[in-house]
């Protein structure tokens, strides 16, 4: 199995609203602890090694591209 | 910058029901020409409904406003006879942009088939939108323009209401039988009836700028995340005609509106936007949007069209659209109920079918408004990652959302008959007509043209159509190439956007709406769908 990146919801609009009410109404730092349970839970339903390393390998790329090693 | 001076004028007229000793009755009073109060007016007076349709003003043209009109708002007016003279002023457009920064996230096409005859949106200013309605309605017989008739009180009777008027020549009253309120977000109406308008107040205030300069770029929407010119913050553009551009700027939760609102700020931002400052300033506001609706869209005897009824933020341009839209469920219903077609309950369809229509362009609205000024930190958090994944996967690309722009709603409706048979594409039951380009002999016709604002029914022609005896328009179409219809489906979009087959029907509407569709449609199967639509099923 590979990462599947294509539009899978009939209704993104609606899944990414889930996600945003399921925030409201925390604090910060109760909000990040509601993600990483979140990734825990679909990681665990996704049951796969070789996709959740693809998957984490492309947020990576995303939001914190590796950057040049500082040579001291 | 100098105040916009109002481009339309119109006169007041004293109207012989000032003279009168008791109010003077009629059967329909329109409450507000803007959009709404005049398409409707024109629809109903089409219908052959008198209308007295009141304004508090005599001039139009103080700022753009609502600016983005859609397809389906274009085929209502050209039903109303302005569709023509609406699209040739506008600047017609389909595509959009959006950007991150200063990269293209995506394009996105509106429109990407053709055979239809309306483009996806024409941008143009509601002032002359406004001035070509008033055009028509002057035209045409039995609509009672009076400007400068500001209603300010209403009392609401089981069968009617009066309504107490101010005029330069001081105040009057009026009774109707059906007053429609299209007196927009502060409706006067709505307040005086003690409605109650809720829903959502966003945090975040926008600017919105008219500005006229030259430019050589392409008729699209452009929208930015995050722009260069605008840290942190979105940006949104617009043609409009005669080189006049709409730019929406978010300015976050704290500013100060009134300071924003001083041209030399006004200018160094759209400098910073533009890199020059070759424009002049036509049109400054500062707002904060809301979402919110009344309950009922009809309380005994008053309807609600429009910004009175409900209020959605302008991402997706869903609000002179839906009002549009409005007036256009509601004139078929009005006119069927005072002609003793139908009964009085028809019109409860029109609170749930626009109601649920309103609760769609709400809920649409909503989101957009919340992806583009989250909540929260962790609002902006999802928001952001959206965006940084947007260039790597498609889905998340997806979930970018600058606005979701106005469609057709589908109404869940009693007025329409289940299908009975097995379908896999075509228009359902509840959803509005599609467009095709049909043939008769040389010519090419669109079927959106051919269809009349009455019940009509569109025959796939096998050998013979049903014959009806209720009052419903035939339109035969052959499906292949036959001399028993005039109407070819030469280009055979006719089949394929409506799933047709031969002896197929579909019963719709005056507005357009697929009330019923058959395989094999039958006299009885028709006329009981007919029934139904007109609410008495």
């Amino acid at each position: 199995m590979r990462l599947d990146t294509s539009s899978r919801f009939s209704d993104p609009d609606a899944a990414y609203r889930l996600v945003v009410e399921a925030h409201r109404g925390l604090a910060d730092e109760e909000s990040r602890k509601l993600d990483a349970a979140l990734i825990l839970i679909l990681a665990n339903q996704i049951g796969d090694l070789t996709v959740l390393r693809e998957a984490l390998a492309l947020s990576r790329a995303a939001v914190a591209p590796v950057k040049e090693a500082a040579t001291s | 910058m100098a105040e916009r001076k109002p481009l339309f004028q119109f006169a007041y007229r004293r109207s012989p029901d000032q003279d009168a000793r008791e109010s003077a009755h009629h059967g329909v009073v329109i409450v507000g020409a803007g959009p709404v109060g005049l398409s409707l007016a024109i629809d109903l007076a089409q219908r052959g409904i008198a209308v007295v349709l009141l304004d508090n003003s005599d001039r139009i043209g103080e700022g753009s406003r609502g600016i983005c009109y859609a397809k389906r708002t274009l085929e209502v007016w050209d039903r109303l006879g302005v569709g023509d003279p609406m699209v040739e002023k506008g600047v017609t457009w389909r595509r959009g942009k959006v950007f991150r920064s200063s990269d293209l996230l995506y394009e996105f096409d509106l429109l990407p088939e053709g055979g239809h005859k309306r483009p996806a949106f024409i941008n143009l200013p509601q002032y002359h939108v406004e001035n070509l309605l008033v055009g028509r309605a002057a035209a045409l017989p039995g609509i009672d323009l009076r400007w400068r008739n500001e209603v300010v009180d209403i009392v609401a009777h089981p069968d009617g209401a009066d309504l107490r008027i101010e005029t330069p020549d001081g105040p009057y009253g009026l009774r109707a039988d059906w007053v429609i309120a299209c007196d927009g977000v502060n409706s006067t109406v709505r307040k005086r009836l003690n409605v109650e308008f809720a829903g959502e107040m966003f945090d975040d205030q926008f600017l919105i700028a008219d500005i006229k300069m030259s430019a050589e770029l392409p008729t699209e929407r452009r929208f930015w995340f995050d722009p260069p010119f605008h840290e942190g913050r979105s940006a949104l553009m617009h043609r409009q005609p005669d080189d006049v551009w709409r730019i929406d700027l978010q300015l976050g939760p704290h500013a100060d509106a009134e300071r924003e609102k001083r041209p030399e700020i006004v200018r160094a931002r759209l400098a910073a936007m533009l890199g020059h400052d070759e424009f002049e300033l036509e049109w400054v506001s500062v707002y904060r949007f809301q979402c919110r609706r009344i309950r009922s869209f009809v309380q005994g005897r008053v309807v609600f069209c429009g910004d009175s009824a409900h209020q959605v933020s302008p991402f997706g341009a869903r609000g002179g659209n839906s009002g549009v839209q409005d007036a256009e469920n509601l004139a078929w219903k009005l006119a069927l109920v005072l002609s003793d077609e139908a009964p009085a309950s028809l019109i409860a369809s029109y609170d749930l079918e626009r109601g649920q229509a309103a609760d769609d362009n709400i809920r649409h609205s909503t989101r957009s408004t919340d992806f583009i000024a989250p909540h929260s930190a962790a609002e902006a958090r999802l928001r952001d990652a959206t965006l940084a994944l947007a260039p790597h996967a498609d889905f998340a690309k997806r979930m970018v959302n600058s606005g979701r722009l106005s469609t057709a709603s589908v109404y869940d409706t009693p007025l329409s008959t289940a299908d009975g048979d097995v379908w896999g594409g075509g228009v359902p039951p509840g959803a509005a007509m599609q467009d095709a380009i049909l043939s008769k002999g040389s010519e090419n016709l669109y079927l959106t043209d051919i269809v009349a604002p009455r019940f009509t029914l569109l025959f796939a022609q096998a050998v013979a159509a049903p014959k009806l005896s209720a009052p419903i328009d035939l339109v035969a179409i052959a499906t292949t190439q036959s001399p028993c219809a005039p109407l070819r489906d030469a280009q055979g979009q006719f089949a394929a956007r409506y799933e047709a087959t031969p002896g197929c029907g579909y019963l719709l509407r005056p507005d357009g709406y697929v009330a019923a569709r058959f395989r094999d449609a039958t006299v009885e199967g028709v006329e009981a769908a007919f029934g139904r639509a007109r609410g008495k099923g």
